[in-house]
């Protein structure tokens, strides 16, 4: 007997982004309403940016160092010794525009969108969300607005504190290797681009988006006790990491390679 | 005063209520019973419109609320105060914090007044130099309490007390029937109790109905309940194994 096949579930996901939207724009529009939750948003403010310094910093070091170190290589075998010094540019146009914003998204993702999941959640299947409701607070204003925008200013500071751990540590070691410092300066300097820079912000900036609101959004849906919160968390960390490896696509081809600012 | 006519809510196949019909009067105290289970915490969210009915219609003072938007709501709700069953405390605020969180929304006070009211509505459910904890450091008895102190803080002519005495020692208890009394007497307080405890029930109600498949099968004073033929009634009140109530 033929197994039944399942459709794929279209509706679902439709709906899923729907709801997803739907809760971006009502977060978005508690930013306009008063009050505003400012000890909430300073509080996100330090989950979000002070609390990641420490894996940022290390990710974003070793991040730095292996680009570094396969770019030495790249350079060394397939154009030849001496060149090695060319691959400043290469190094930091990576690490600004790609592999750093990517990977710093992916960490915060870990860390910032399973414990949004996991602690609204908690709230919701202890019905602290109804408490807000009949205390005349909207847990939409309250919960979300505040952890969204203080993700989407957090996240591209993050992304560049970053950006110079990484150029920093790639520097350090191609020097360590005997590339000419002078060389490899002048042509980072030369051919890495403001713009650049704030190409990695801007994705940052979605990033920081999308990982707050499909944090909360997961955390908002959890249903049945301790498992559900586990849920949550799981599905807010793969969902958000699917999304910034989706977008971050999505961004490089829309976002103009040069532009004069 | 409080409406409700022909509630129905389901989830899945779960058919929780069938056609409720239930009216409150303003300053009357009416105690809810039932089995666990049977739908009187969904029954009390209906009331403050944190769920929405299949169908039927939910009055509040002359207002449907079941069509009202969240913004609509807001005022409805203010009417509205709400013991939770395992007090829903904000775990990251202090007690202080979590007692004025209403209290700033719903109404104008400086700064001095609220502390004064947080502490005095702490004070009402016996609990003093507690207001700097957090809910972590507070036995399950204190959450109750300082949930209650919550709900009064900012003087709601309505109280929907979910379950008050679970959890509590029976003096204590006692202490929060006493309240659940005073707080009709003094201030006219429109109450709606939800609980398994017939002593509390007794003493604090002008009204019991009893829930039972989803509909008020018996409502009554209670002497009338006490007295009733109602068999499933009867086994409730008794707290008896054997009965027609076979769905523990």
């Amino acid at each position: 007997m033929a197994a039944e096949s399942k459709p794929f579930p279209f509706s679902t996901l439709f709906s899923n982004v729907g709801q997803v939207g739907l809760l971006f724009g009502r977060a978005a529009a508690g930013l306009f309403h008063k009050p505003f939750e400012r000890e909430n948003f300073l509080q996100q403010l330090e989950d979000i940016g002070v609390r990641s310094l420490p894996v940022v910093s290390l990710t974003a070091a070793f991040g730095g160092l292996v680009f570094g170190l396969q770019t030495y290589i790249g350079f060394h075998r397939f154009i030849g010794p001496g060149s090695e010094a060319y691959g400043g540019p290469v190094i930091s146009l990576g690490l600004t525009k790609e592999l750093i914003p990517i990977l710093v998204g992916l960490m915060i993702t870990g860390r910032v969108g399973s414990a949004m999941a996991a602690e609204i959640g908690t709230m919701k299947i202890t019905e602290q969300v109804d408490a807000l409701y009949s205390l005349g607070a909207d847990p939409v204003r309250y919960l979300v607005t505040p952890r969204l925008l203080a993700s989407v200013i957090m996240v591209p500071i993050l992304v560049l504190y970053g950006d110079i751990i990484g150029i920093a540590c790639g520097y350090i070691y191609n020097i360590m290797m005997g590339v000419n410092q002078h060389i490899y300066l002048k042509n980072t300097l030369l051919y890495l681009e403001f713009w650049d820079v704030v190409t990695g912000l801007i994705k940052a900036s979605v990033f920081g988006g999308v990982i707050a609101i499909i944090g909360c959004w997961q955390g908002l849906e959890a249903r049945g006790g301790a498992e559900g919160v586990g849920r949550a968390a799981t599905r807010a960390v793969v969902v958000a990491s699917i999304a910034v490896l989706i977008l971050n696509f999505f961004l490089s081809k829309a976002l103009p390679a040069d532009m004069v600012i | 005063m409080i409406e409700i006519q022909g509630l129905h809510k389901s989830f899945g196949a779960n058919r929780v209520l069938q056609g409720l019909d239930l009216t409150v009067s303003k300053g009357e105290t009416l105690a809810v019973i039932g089995q666990s289970g049977s739908g009187k915490s969904i029954l009390i969210k209906h009331m403050i419109g944190l769920m929405r009915p299949d169908r039927g219609r939910i009055v509040i003072d002359g207002v449907d609320i079941c069509c009202l938007s969240e913004r609509e709501l807001y005022d409805v709700r203010r009417k509205f105060g709400l013991l939770f069953q395992a007090a829903a405390l904000f775990d990251s605020l202090t007690v202080e914090e979590n007692v004025r969180f209403g209290l700033e929304r719903y109404q104008d006070h400086p700064p001095d007044r609220i502390r004064e009211i947080v502490l005095d509505s702490l004070a009402k459910v016996g609990l003093r130099d507690v207001e700097h904890l957090m809910p972590y450091e507070l036995s399950g008895g204190m959450k109750k309490r300082v949930g209650l102190a919550r709900a009064i803080a900012y003087e709601p002519e309505i109280m929907l007390y979910d379950e008050p005495s679970t959890g509590i020692d029976p003096i204590r208890a006692d202490a929060i029937n006493d309240l659940i009394l005073r707080m009709q007497q003094e201030l006219n307080v429109t109450s709606v109790v939800i609980t398994h405890d017939m002593t509390s029930a007794y003493k604090v109600a002008d009204r019991i109905a009893m829930l039972y498949n989803g509909k008020i099968v018996q409502i009554g004073p209670p002497d009338e309940i006490r007295d009733s033929a109602d068999p499933v009634v009867q086994q409730f009140i008794h707290g008896r194994a054997e009965g027609p109530i076979k769905e523990y």
